[in-house]
């Protein structure tokens, strides 16, 4: 097993090494000189080949991308543009609210998906099977951040429930915390919900044709034992898999439904810094993003091992 | 032997065939209708639109729908129906277009990655899965923010970030088609390699990229709408059903209608594409018949 652990973080290695190389290949997408976008209204040459050797632009492009990857071990991910701030700094104190937002939501995926995907297929043509398809397809097709916005009224101002927006840290206040974020939570976790219930309702069919099933059946314990303990287990495998899939999707949407509901998170980050044109910044989060996605990815990968006794000899 | 089999039972043409499998499926036959649709308004858009979709008309701010205005009018009193309409085209530009940069650019990658393998296909292979670890809006913001947001470089942006998919199933299905006995046969003759390429590869593995582009356009109108929910698209005052909603965002509390509209317009366009991509997908899957 720890073979395979070794071996799959060695292919890592060069996937993250190529993001950075696509981070940076960014910069040469700027329709200007980058020292000139740097310097802003100033138009002094001695400024400008200040800011040139500051930044080595004026080394050439791979020595540029060195240098960063030299600073990317240490950690210096460059300053902003907009505050002066470190950049990973910058990153470090809006990541926490994003991965809390994000994990919520694969919760929320997971308590409606995996148990809509099991009734699904265990009473196949049944009306929760009738049911399913056409919400899995309306889950999957509307946009998480109309979602959002049609659902930000009705919560907060109709039936006063919960605080449309604003965070607060978890360290605070532990309910209030639920309170302002499970809104935006359930609203990032149903697109992801349809896909895991699509996952588990195939999975899931599958597996309660196999021969093991029945044996098992034969052997006369509850229905809900054979469901829950022989054919589910087998079935969450390839949803794990599948599932990883998603992790992106999740990141993505994250950056949409912190913009709906005004969460001072990664994606409030990025777009502000889009609109301030802070590229150092852009460049730390997709470059955070792309890290963040490999790490998943690996987890995922662990966890496939942890559920199948097959792979851990 | 093959062609005394075919006289022996006559079979229609292959797109008849199709054709009568797709139809034979409901709802891909309402998706495809529903596409269709969209796409007529699209192209009809300067004869369907009532009223200017830019134009606006301070005495008719936010009115209701139902009135003059079938579907009201948004905060500086424009025709919602209109842009609406007009929001369409952006769309079907939107949504096509970078799907069509997509199977342009990451076919031929696929194909050649198949086709030489050693270090170009581990090169290939590598830059593919590090785009694909690039969270697809994450990247596309980027993609549209550094040269500037506009709606040529938020088509650019969301077709680059499609493209892994289809590097990665041109390159799984050409692999599949290169081991097939009749295109070693080919080769072994000595075939130049754009012929094979063009007559053996391309025609064999069209149908499941077809299917992959149908599906590819349903995300790519969403990642559109995203886009331009957050600004970086279309810029104003052109309509776009994700600037409007953007827009509309802001008017929740006093008129929550205006986000309806834009909202269950891409509700039926994305699941349409969705329906008619599976469609296709039974209908070109030969075990399926």
């Amino acid at each position: 097993m720890l073979e395979a652990i070794a071996g799959r973080l060695l292919i890592a290695v060069p996937t993250v090494l190529l993001v950075s190389v696509i981070v940076f290949a960014l910069q040469l997408l700027l329709p200007a000189d980058p020292a000139l976008a740097l310097a802003g209204e100033e138009r002094d040459p001695v400024a400008i080949a200040q800011i040139r050797a500051l930044h080595h632009l004026d080394r050439p492009i791979p020595v540029r991308h060195l240098l960063r990857l030299a600073g990317l071990v240490r950690g210096d991910l460059g300053t902003s543009l907009e505050t002066g701030l470190p950049v990973a700094e910058l990153i470090a104190s809006e990541l926490p609210v994003t991965i809390e937002l994000a994990l919520l939501a694969m919760l929320v995926a997971l308590a409606i998906g995996i148990p809509a995907g099991v009734a699904a297929a265990v009473r196949k043509g049944g009306t929760i099977d009738a049911a399913a398809n056409p919400v899995a397809l309306a889950g999957i097709s509307i946009p998480n951040f109309w979602l959002g916005i049609v659902l930000i009224p009705l919560v907060s101002v109709r039936w006063n429930l919960l605080p449309a927006s604003g965070y607060t840290s978890p360290f605070e206040a532990p309910v209030r915390i639920l309170q302002t974020t499970i809104v935006p939570a359930f609203v990032l976790g149903t697109g992801i919900a349809a896909v895991m219930m699509r996952h588990t309702r195939n999975a899931m069919l599958t597996v309660l044709r196999q021969d093991y099933v029945r044996t098992a059946r034969a052997m006369g314990p509850t229905e809900r034992r054979v469901v829950g303990r022989h054919a589910l287990r087998n079935a969450l495998l390839p949803v794990v898999t599948l599932g990883t899939l998603e992790l992106g999707t999740l990141l993505s949407g994250a950056v949409l439904t912190e913009q709906v509901f005004t969460i001072p998170g990664f994606g409030e980050l990025v777009v502000d810094a889009v609109f301030t044109r802070d590229y150092p910044v852009v460049q730390g989060v997709v470059l955070c993003a792309g890290l963040g996605f490999v790490l998943m990815s690996l987890l995922a990968d662990l966890l496939y091992v942890v559920l199948n006794p097959r792979l851990r000899t | 032997m093959a062609t005394a089999l075919a006289h022996a039972e006559p079979e229609p043409a292959p797109s008849l065939r199709l054709g009568r499998r797709l139809a034979r499926n409901r709802l891909t036959l309402l998706g495809g209708t529903v596409v269709l649709l969209f796409v007529l308004v699209a192209l009809f858009a300067p004869f369907l639109a009532p009223f200017d979709p830019i134009e606006s008309n301070w005495l008719a701010v936010r009115k209701p729908p139902f009135t003059t205005f079938w579907l009201g009018t948004d905060e500086l009193g424009r025709d919602i129906l209109s842009r609406l309409i007009w929001g369409d085209r952006a769309w079907l530009l939107a949504g096509v277009l970078p799907v069509a940069i997509a199977v342009v650019v990451g076919v031929p990658f696929g194909i050649l990655a198949a086709y030489v393998r050693g270090w170009v296909d581990a090169l290939i292979g590598r830059l593919t899965e590090a785009l694909l670890a690039c969270p697809f809006l994450i990247l596309a913001i980027a993609l549209a923010a550094f040269p500037g947001p506009s709606l040529g470089n938020a088509t650019i942006a969301i077709g680059i970030s499609a493209t892994p998919i289809f590097v990665r199933l041109a390159r799984g299905q050409t692999m599949a088609v290169l081991a097939e006995d009749h295109v070693l046969g080919a080769r072994a003759v000595g075939c130049p390699h754009r012929w094979i390429v063009l007559v053996y590869v391309l025609p064999n593995i069209a149908a499941p990229i077809l299917v992959q582009a149908t599906l590819a356009i349903a995300g790519a109108i969403i990642a559109e709408a995203s886009l331009y929910f957050l600004g970086l698209g279309q810029q104003p005052p052109a309509p776009s059903w994700g600037s409007m909603l953007n827009t509309a965002k802001n008017f929740m509390s006093q008129a929550p209608r205006m986000s309806v509209s834009p909202g269950l317009a891409i509700g039926l366009v994305v699941p349409a594409f969705d329906l008619l991509g599976d469609g296709l997908r039974d209908a070109l899957d030969p075990r399926e018949s």
